[in-house]
């Protein structure tokens, strides 16, 4: 096979907490501890693990948002915490982030397809805006005159397809989805997955799938990392570790999502 | 020890809950399932005296027996707390942030049952040991920040059995929990109920945390009450289109994620999204969207068809044809 889309090796976090006293350093909390990773382009690669795991510090590292203390991605090859800001910029069209909420994440006071624009305009893409915006609401199964509309004046699984249209919007090889389906219900959210799916056969996209929910992980995932106070616990195929469940942790998720193995 | 009859909650929008029937026997446990705009929490609120502002109440909420309709704040408050105590989802907003868990849990029982302040101390410490928080004696000095996220939905479940409650509502008491926490909260209640012989209302979307607590279920789409039964069974075999595609919906680990071509299985899905209450059609709740409607479906509300003493659905293609 050729270079994977991406590859984390060995990445380390760690965060100063509050002093404990002023002649001692401050403690480390360590957020993500040597964790490594490949997603492949079209491929599907789960996180699950409860709160505070640290599969958010791994999804933030990994959109660059933040910087290993350790170890390293490669996104086709290149590092992206050693590129200079310029070019960080340049490369950022290619992989892009949906948030959990997606009340939070869209601004009410403009159209969504001002928003829906946004990543575009931070690339410096003026041309074409328009057109790309339309064919991104499309690509989600919205109508392209959605984009003069508010926020508001969508539902919740509606708002998330226009996150998700953000997201694509600048045609990246990589879509990262923090708890994208959590806040939605079920109905809703079968019907985001199925998206999800969609968009990655037609575009090829690879996704870095973040979850607490063994289930869901489960329908829309090819690999699977579940992570534990920051360590990885267990990775391989999706389907061997549902079967057979190495760790009493996962074993645990599983029957909380009301699978009986 | 309550009872719904035919209990509407309107808007001038439209009707939040549409002709409720429920009947819940002390020991009882009953889930409740739908998704936003089902109407749960509106039943929820309603079974406390909490219906907004605004709503006219019609048919009957029996509490012991006593029509509760159209009673005033003031008789609402002798049953809350004492008869019916509700747990709310979201445990840190619940709790007022600035006062000791214990003081918080100890106030129940001061205003409603006049009990002293060492009084109400060791009834406190006593419900801190049964809900399973470790070390309660140094935890009802602490405040909600101090606690975890399941620790607190432990306090507000001791906060809601400070006066013997007969019923506890729990509206998605797990939704905010971690997944494994979850689990052990919702065996908690379970707990709880059979040790008290309370009734508890199980209110959520979580159809696995529903299987795990509960005896019978109603599955409600639009403010109506769409299904009955007892919750395996419903789960097995649901007979109402609406308990079909939401079950369908529900990623399930053990089916196989690829088909034979090795492309990767779609979910099913329920065509379309909830209308608002207004958009709401006026017969059944679910046409338009119901993948084996029929033409009368839309304008006429379908008749609750028993299908067993304990088994019932509201749809027309169940009409005559008893099961």
């Amino acid at each position: 096979m050729s270079v994977p889309l991406l590859t984390a090796t060995g990445l380390t976090r760690h965060y100063a907490l509050p002093r404990t006293s002023l002649l001692r350093p401050a403690p480390l909390l360590t957020a993500v501890d040597n964790t490594s990773f490949t997603i492949n382009a079209g491929e599907t690669l789960g996180v699950v693990g409860e709160s505070g795991s640290g599969k958010s510090t791994l999804a933030r590292m990994v959109m660059a948002f933040e910087t290993p203390d350790a170890g390293e991605v490669l996104f086709q090859g290149q590092n992206i915490h050693a590129l200079p800001a310029p070019e960080l910029r340049k490369l950022r069209q290619q992989f892009q982030m949906v948030f959990q909420d997606p009340y939070g994440s869209l601004n009410p006071r403009r159209p969504v397809g001002w928003s829906i624009a946004e990543p575009l305009r931070a690339i410096g893409e003026d041309e074409n805006t328009n057109r790309r915006v339309k064919e991104a609401l499309e690509q989600v199964g919205l109508h392209a005159d959605a984009a003069d509309k508010y926020p508001h004046e969508f539902s919740g699984g509606q708002r998330q397809r226009i996150a998700i249209a953000r997201a694509i919007v600048t045609r990246p090889a990589l879509l990262v989805a923090d708890e994208a389906v959590s806040a939605l219900d079920v109905s809703v959210q079968a019907q985001i997955l199925n998206l999800l799916m969609d968009l990655q056969d037609d575009l090829g996209l690879g996704i870095l799938f973040i979850s607490h929910d063994l289930a869901v992980v489960g329908a829309i995932c090819d690999t699977l990392l579940v992570m534990q106070h920051g360590k990885p616990l267990e990775a391989g195929r999706t389907a061997d570790i549902l079967r057979n469940p190495a760790h009493a942790y996962t074993q645990s998720l599983l029957t909380a999502a009301g699978v009986h193995t | 020890m309550l009872e719904l009859t035919d209990y509407s909650v309107n808007f001038s929008a439209g009707a939040a809950l549409r002709q409720a029937n429920l009947t819940i026997k002390p020991g009882d446990r009953l889930g409740i399932v739908g998704e936003s705009g089902s109407g749960k929490t509106m039943l929820a609120l309603s079974l406390m005296g909490m219906a907004p502002d605004g709503a006219t109440l019609s048919g009957a909420l029996c509490v012991d027996g006593i029509d509760m309709t159209q009673r005033n704040e003031i008789e609402w408050q002798n049953i809350r707390a004492r008869r019916v105590a509700m747990i709310f989802q979201e445990p840190m907003a619940a709790l007022n942030p600035l006062r000791r868990v214990g003081d918080t849990v100890m106030e129940p029982m001061r205003v409603h049952e006049g009990l002293s302040h060492d009084q109400a101390q060791a009834r406190a410490l006593s419900l801190f040991e049964e809900v399973g928080i470790p070390d309660p004696a140094a935890r009802l000095r602490q405040f909600p920040h101090e606690l975890s996220g399941g620790q607190r939905q432990r306090v507000l479940i001791a906060l809601a059995l400070a006066c013997n409650p007969a019923l506890l509502i729990a509206d998605e008491p797990t939704t905010a929990l971690d997944a494994n926490v979850a689990v052990l909260i919702t065996d908690l209640l379970v707990r709880l109920s059979q040790e008290r012989q309370m009734a508890l209302v199980f209110i959520t979307h979580d159809i696995a945390a529903v299987a795990r607590a509960t005896q019978d279920i109603v599955v409600m789409y639009g403010g109506d009450m769409v299904e009955y039964g007892p919750t395996a069974e419903v789960l097995k075999t649901p007979h109402h289109p609406y308990t079909k595609g939401l079950l369908d919906a529900l990623p399930d680990p053990s089916r196989t994620t690829h088909d034979a071509n090795g492309k990767r299985r779609r979910l099913p899905t329920i065509p379309g999204t909830v209308p608002q209450l207004q958009d709401l059609p006026q017969g059944c709740r679910f046409a338009g969207r119901c993948p084996v409607e029929v033409p009368q479906c839309a304008a006429q509300k379908p008749a609750t068809q028993s299908f067993a003493v304990n088994r019932s659905s509201a749809c027309h293609l169940n009409e005559g044809a008893k099961r």
